[in-house]
């Protein structure tokens, strides 16, 4: 199994050493730092191919490619009451951006639950889980047009 | 505009309060505020001053078997919150009250009739720019003695279901069309919840919750409207014996309130188990229009 970034892993870390009221509390000001995507790179209506199928919160993911090749994620949250959403959008934008595609490819979208606890519902974690398959898909489909292409073939 | 709750002919209106009069009775002694939500962050991010929270995974499941909390589990929460059974509860919760009327229902089935809804929910209160706070609120511990459960009076399980169609009595499922048709087995906008067969138990209506409410403001339609969608296009009578079932039992508890509490039904009866339950079961009908015409070919 691949290691987490860094960034993640630690962040993760600090979370499990927290009871729920603080852990909520932290991800509340998580929350609260979101900073949806800059309109360089998308202006509403958003379309729907970077929408998260089956985020309740109409979470969007966008990719952008770094000059060393990795990959700078962002995220918009439509729905205002979506603060899950927004948490883990702030956690994967500063917590993945610029990390390494493989290590981006290899994360669990079950790590959702390291992040808010085993007491979300099936229909939450499933739509959370859906906002890091977004991202992942994103870095295991730069890492795939960086592998030199064989003619032919 | 809603109008005022006690304008709108519902059967049992004191069940519900308005976002004006929490308001006014946020100091009240007697009175508990809850909040019950899906999102776990959002009581964190501001909720009423003095509200406390009930959180339905935590709080009102059992952690290891699909169940509900049992009576000492309920003892403790409510003298956690600082209730006594003299306590009026008042619930409010995201997604248009979903999860305040799940937790109504949960107090209902140990008893505690002293319980209100606060119509339109959070949003409600949030659009209308009413006092917030961080504070999570500390309340002395109380003295609470629960009766037992009651499984009989407002809870069904699947044998009780099953006998249910038999004897073609009215069940209510409040899914989204696409599961009712069994095109989908969860509800638009969410994933798979684990069901293996989609479609509906046979003999179901059709009736999304979601028809129950105002969508401007999340508040509760009058019961003249409610009395035409649950009465007179789908032939409901408030003397029915119905029971109401969605997808884990939670919007199901949303449209129980509404003939239970608003249109003054009877006898009506939440099927918790619901379609994660139903469509996993070996061996019960089912009714998926999808497959009927293959049915009949393969005979």
């Amino acid at each position: 199994m691949k290691r987490l970034p860094e960034r993640l892993e630690s962040l993760l870390a600090t979370l499990e050493t927290l009871d729920r009221n603080d852990r909520i509390e932290m991800l509340v000001d998580v929350a609260r730092r979101f900073r949806s995507v800059p309109e360089r790179i998308a202006v509403r209506p958003y379309p729907k191919e970077h929408r998260v199928p089956g985020c309740e919160s109409e979470a969007y993911v966008w990719a952008e490619p770094r000059p060393d090749g990795a990959l700078t994620y962002y995220f918009a949250v439509e729905n205002p009451q979506g603060i899950s959403a927004m948490a883990l959008a702030a956690i994967l934008g500063d917590s993945l951006s610029g990390e390494l595609l493989d290590e981006v490819a290899a994360v669990p979208a079950d790590m959702v639950y390291r992040i808010f606890g085993r007491e979300l519902s099936m229909g939450k974690s499933l739509g959370l889980m859906g906002m890091v398959n977004m991202v992942r898909a994103a870095a295991m489909q730069q890492l795939q047009s960086c592998v030199p292409k064989v003619d032919g073939k | 505009m809603s109008k005022a709750i006690d304008e709108r002919g519902y059967s049992k209106a004191e069940v519900l309060v308005s976002t004006e009069w929490v308001q006014e009775h946020l100091k009240d002694p007697g009175l508990r505020i809850a909040e019950s939500n899906e999102d776990p962050l959002l009581y964190g991010a501001e909720h009423i001053p003095g509200a406390v929270e009930i959180d339905w995974t935590r709080d009102l499941n059992d952690p290891v078997r699909r169940d509900y909390l049992d009576k000492p589990g309920f003892e403790r929460l409510m003298r956690r919150i600082g209730a006594t059974r003299d306590t009026t509860i008042v619930l409010y919760g995201d997604k248009n009250n979903w999860w305040a009327t799940y937790a109504f229902w949960v107090l209902q089935l140990f008893g505690h009739t002293r319980a209100k809804i606060m119509d339109g929910g959070r949003l409600k209160w949030l659009k209308e720019k009413r006092p917030l706070s961080r504070e999570v609120p500390k309340y002395h511990a109380t003295e609470y003695e629960a009766p037992q459960r009651d499984e009989i009076r407002i809870r069904a399980f699947r044998t009780q279901v099953l006998k249910h169609v038999e004897q073609r009595l009215p069940l209510v499922d409040v899914r989204s069309p696409e599961e009712y048709r069994g095109e989908r087995l969860h509800m638009p906008e969410y994933p798979n919840e684990g069901a293996l067969r989609g479609g509906h138990i046979p003999g179901a209506l059709s009736i999304p919750w979601g028809r129950a409410i105002n969508q401007e403001d999340g508040t509760f339609k009058d019961a003249a409207e409610l009395r035409k969608i649950y009465v007179e296009e789908n032939k409901l009578r408030p003397g029915d014996d119905v029971i109401a079932y969605c997808r884990i039992g939670e919007r199901s508890s949303h449209t129980w309130f509404v003939l239970t509490y608003l249109l003054g039904f009877s006898k009506v009866r939440n099927y918790d188990g619901s379609w994660t339950e139903w469509g996993n079961l070996v061996g019960v009908p089912i009714e998926n229009p999808n497959f009927e015409g293959r049915r009949e070919a393969a005979a």
